[in-house]
């Protein structure tokens, strides 16, 4: 069967209309932004600079996290309100790499111990950090260490049948716990500190445009491979499966179905993602700390999917997309209105947008064909 | 309690499922109170009997949603229900219908008939492995039974009730239990309907072995060959419709004589 999947692929990305203009637009994104940075002159109406672009990365990385949250929240009606949790992990993952290539460039200029831990009168490095001097080693901590946390929480979870707002409760409190933890200097990550101050990544310096270009490029790919991923997992019989337990969750368990291995494994293919998606944030925004894991994070995601429109995927992306926006401009514009513009969007869109911009989108188009068509 | 008499006209091969002696108490109120029944397999079982008799309780304790606190369970002779999980007993072949008909709203008709598909469940098998044809084959032979061919890609939501009702027998048959418990199938249907639903269950008859509980006598009366009253939480009386009907004791318990 496994020749089948690029068919597969292809074939569920077909039948998603509204996908594929998202697909087209990513595309474009991804060769026009860079081309614009390198080709045209600073002073062009055209001309991309280096901050639009980092800036246009990390709201595809928010992206990455809203389409992980739509596929449990939209599809399999799992509510977590502290993926943020995984987001962070899978940066922390990025930034012990970062850190460790940091060497004797940092203040201190110790070759092994990063700088905060010099600083704690550390004489070694913890073992959790071996390892993380290694590319690949950190990759795939970007996606254990969500993934592992994942599966744990979700197998005890699942298990005893916790659903619904005691869910939702239980992913804030795993991320409040989570921010609590890394707050503290003793657990050798930096305290509320976190990390900063990278210099490279695989040798190229992360200030360079070129370095830029190319993790902008990443980001885009991973943001559209993470949309086909999703597109096809929804597509599949497991998808309807899925879908079936957000509907009836107890009628699914009557057909047969072992209800919580579906979700564990949804919710854990989510964690990875949001977790790869946190990866991709660190080394372009240059910073990570506790701050990540704050419940008002995780909260906000759930915001961008419900503005977006729940249960579509393209909604969460496009609903990243509008709330960082308008987080962009109205945080630098009116810095104390944001929290009320963010709570009047949310209050606007669940009372008069229940389907999210993207639904109020497809009803105007189709009252339109249908005036039409008259 | 005196021999049943069910039990010892018919032979043990016979038997699909026996319920021996169960009891169920939910803080101290008796809703099963050392019930016997005796399920020969292919036949037809109308069960009645007032509001709060035991019957949904009865059926809870087949399909593993209450354990009961005493008595066995038997189905097939040989599975023992009471040491079984709810999925675990649908695989063994029981089906259940709802009274409220839950069919996925959301999904086609075929995608609900997909979905209640019998067979390996895992979340690797149904992220890869396509429909065969005789799969196919076999939802197109259950849209027939069920007369939803034409409904196939509506969405179940758009189903009146009626039509919701044999979709969710339909999601049974898919599984190919060899027992369908069925929970009040007629209430809320227009005659017409009701008197499909009776072809229906009729015509499963034999291939399948149902027990069905109902409120509505005539419809009771046009289906059943044998039926059973339960009267708190064990059988009053058990027979053809007109003996029921003839019973004194039943006619204490419907009308309170």
């Amino acid at each position: 069967m496994r020749e089948n999947l690029f068919t597969d692929l292809a074939a569920a990305v077909r039948a998603d209309r509204s996908g594929q203009w998202l697909l087209y637009g990513l595309a474009a994104i991804l060769v026009l932004v860079p081309l614009s940075n390198a080709l045209t002159a600073e002073a062009s109406a055209l001309h991309i600079t280096n901050y639009t672009m980092t800036l246009l990365a990390k709201y595809m990385t928010y992206a990455m996290l809203a389409l992980a949250v739509d596929l449990i929240w939209g599809y399999c009606g799992i509510l977590s309100l502290g993926h943020g949790a995984f987001f962070a992990l899978g940066g922390y993952a990025m930034g012990m790499y970062l850190m460790r290539q940091i060497g004797t460039r940092g203040v201190y200029g110790d070759p092994l111990l990063p700088d905060f831990m010099v600083f704690l009168n550390w004489k070694e490095l913890p073992w959790f950090w071996h390892g993380f001097d290694s590319f690949p080693y950190a990759l795939l901590m970007v996606v254990l260490v969500p993934g592992v946390l994942a599966l744990a929480f979700g197998f005890l979870a699942f298990r005893s049948r916790v659903s619904g707002v005691y869910l939702s409760i239980m992913t804030q409190a795993l991320t409040y716990a989570l921010m609590l933890a890394f707050f503290r200097n003793d657990m050798g990550f930096g305290g509320n500190n976190g990390f900063t101050d990278f210099k490279d990544l695989l040798g190229f310096n992360l200030q360079a445009t070129g370095t830029r270009a190319a993790l902008f490029g990443c980001t885009a790919l991973a943001l559209g491979a993470s949309y086909v991923l999703c597109r096809y997992v929804v597509s599949t019989r497991a998808g309807r499966v899925i879908e079936a337990i957000r509907d009836a969750e107890s009628r699914a368990r009557f057909l047969g179905y072992r209800v919580e291995s579906y979700k564990l494994w949804v919710f854990v293919l989510s964690a990875v993602l949001a977790g790869i998606a946190g990866a991709l944030y660190v080394p372009q925004v240059g910073i990570i700390n506790p701050g990540e894991f704050s419940p008002v994070n995780s909260i906000e995601i759930v915001i961008w999917v419900a503005i977006g429109g729940r249960g579509t995927l393209y909604g969460a992306v496009v609903g990243a997309f509008i709330v960082n926006f308008a987080k962009t401009y109205l945080t630098g514009a009116f810095p104390s209105v944001w929290l009320y513009g963010l709570g009047g969007l949310f209050i606007v869109v669940t009372l008069f947008l229940q389907h999210g911009v993207v639904g109020a989108i497809g009803q105007w188009r189709s009252t339109r064909l249908r005036g039409a068509a008259r | 309690m005196a021999e049943h008499p069910i039990a010892g006209r018919c032979t043990v091969s016979d038997l699909l499922m026996y319920l021996e002696d169960i009891s169920v108490s939910f803080d101290g109120f008796r809703a099963l109170n050392a019930l016997n029944l005796y399920i020969e397999t292919g036949e037809l079982r109308c069960i009645i009997g007032p509001n709060g008799a035991g019957k949904t309780t009865m059926m809870d304790v087949i399909t593993g949603k209450t354990r009961p606190d005493r008595g066995s369970a038997l189905f097939g002779r040989t599975i023992d229900l009471l040491q079984l999980s709810e999925p675990q007993i649908a695989q063994a072949g029981i089906g259940r219908k709802f009274q409220k008909p839950t069919v996925f709203e959301n999904q086609t008709t075929l995608a609900n008939l997909e979905l209640a598909m019998s067979g390996a469940k895992t979340v690797w098998r149904w992220l890869n492995v396509r429909m065969t044809a005789q799969q196919r084959d076999r939802i197109e032979e259950v849209l027939q039974t069920i007369g939803l061919r034409e409904q196939r890609l509506a969405s179940a939501a758009t189903l009146s009730h009626g039509q919701k009702q044999w979709l969710e027998i339909g999601m049974l048959l898919m599984q190919d239990p060899q027992l369908l418990l069925i929970d009040e199938p007629v209430a809320g249907m227009t005659p017409q309907e009701i008197e499909r639903t009776a072809e229906l269950l009729l015509s499963l008859a034999g291939k399948h072995t149902l027990i069905v509980v109902e409120h509505d006598m005539e419809f009771v009366r046009s289906i059943a060959r044998k039926v059973t009253v339960l009267h708190e939480g064990s059988v009053l009386a058990e027979g053809d419709m007109d003996s029921i009907q003839a019973d004194v004791r039943v006619k204490q318990v419907y009308l309170g004589e």
